[in-house]
């Protein structure tokens, strides 16, 4: 559409016609949020389950057992998502300059620190906020602070193990999953006296999972050589 | 106005901001950046109206946006690496029919 603009520049029509959709959008939602609630939420269905569920947060209780599918899918989807990546190409050299001294000395204290603050973050999800997925973000962290920091080990991307922690999580999720089943069992429905112990044995391994396939879609592409 | 309100508000205000600049940036990195500022708002949302009800807050929708990060996070750097790809194979970082088009957006449109 020609419009003075440009060639190809959003024209006066698609603009209007879009302050108009995202208007209409606004005072329907804002409407929605100011009139008086239509459900009750599931708060109090969540609460009166929690005891059964294994943990006392009632967030990890959602996550890892009343709706482990969604958690499940997610993994999947960052399982997907790093295989997408890795499947467009090696890994790009990342371009060194020289490291500030804060960097490095920041690194000397943090990187160690990290998987402390990891496991931490990993038990008290139990009772607490936390949980695998900032667990592993931290330590996927470590990783990102370790690829960015000048001055490191000229060591290669170890490929072959990257592959395997990557897929671990997914694969102890389903294996805890199908492995409950039994006659009146179904599919993630976690056996009462077990549930804690399963709940951390996913999530100790979707810890792991997550952690490299943060760092492995920071890179980029597939790990072959050095970063 | 309860803070949560507020919450919810500020995310539906941010979904706007950033259907704005994905409908009309050219940039594929200004694309990526107005759908992660679009998935913001919409988090911000689900936990404020998580947090509207009497009581307790519900701690579902929390567990839903969780979940929403970690997608969120990965289809970021799913786009981030097709573009990179684009960019190096095209020589510019737009869709084919954006190609004529101003990136700088200089006017500030």
């Amino acid at each position: 559409m020609k419009t003075g603009r440009g060639n190809g520049e959003p024209g006066i029509f698609l603009r209007a016609a879009l302050v108009l959709l995202l208007a209409a959008a606004m005072v329907g939602v804002g409407l929605a949020l100011l009139a008086p609630p239509v459900g009750i939420g599931l708060g109090a269905a969540v609460e009166a389950n929690l005891a059964s569920s294994g943990v006392g947060n009632s967030v990890t209780a959602v996550l890892l057992n009343f709706r482990g599918y969604d958690t499940l899918l997610e993994i999947a989807v960052l399982t997907v998502a790093l295989v997408g990546v890795w499947a467009l190409g090696p890994a790009p050299r990342i371009e060194e300059s020289d490291a500030s001294p804060i960097l490095l000395a920041m690194n000397g204290v943090l990187i160690p620190l990290v998987p402390v603050i990891c496991g931490y973050l990993l038990w008290v999800g139990a009772t607490l906020p936390g949980g695998a997925f900032q667990a592993g973000a931290v330590l996927a962290a470590a990783g990102v602070l370790f690829i960015l920091s000048g001055q490191r080990p000229h060591v290669p991307l170890p490929g072959r193990s990257m592959r395997w922690i990557a897929i671990v999580g997914l694969a102890a999720f389903l294996c805890v999953a199908v492995g409950v089943m039994n006659g009146e069992r179904r599919f993630l429905e976690y056996p009462p006296g077990l549930a804690g112990m399963l709940m951390l044995l996913v999530e100790s391994a979707a810890t792991l999972s997550i952690a490299v396939i943060l760092a492995g879609l920071f890179i980029g592409g597939r790990p072959e050589g050095e970063p | 106005m309860s803070s949560a309100l507020l919450f919810a508000c500020a995310g539906l205000g941010l979904f706007v901001i950033g259907t704005w600049g994905l409908v009309l940036r050219a940039h594929l990195v200004r694309k990526v950046l107005a759908i992660n500022i679009m998935a913001s708002g919409v988090s911000l949302m689900l936990v404020g109206t998580g947090a509207m009800g009497a009581g307790e807050v519900d701690p579902v929708p929390q567990a839903m946006v969780i979940t929403g990060i970690v997608v969120t996070i990965s289809a970021t750097a799913l786009a981030l690496a097709l573009l990179l790809r684009l960019a190096h194979a095209t020589g510019r970082p737009t869709l084919p029919e954006d190609r004529e088009r101003d990136l700088m957006d200089e006017e500030g449109r």
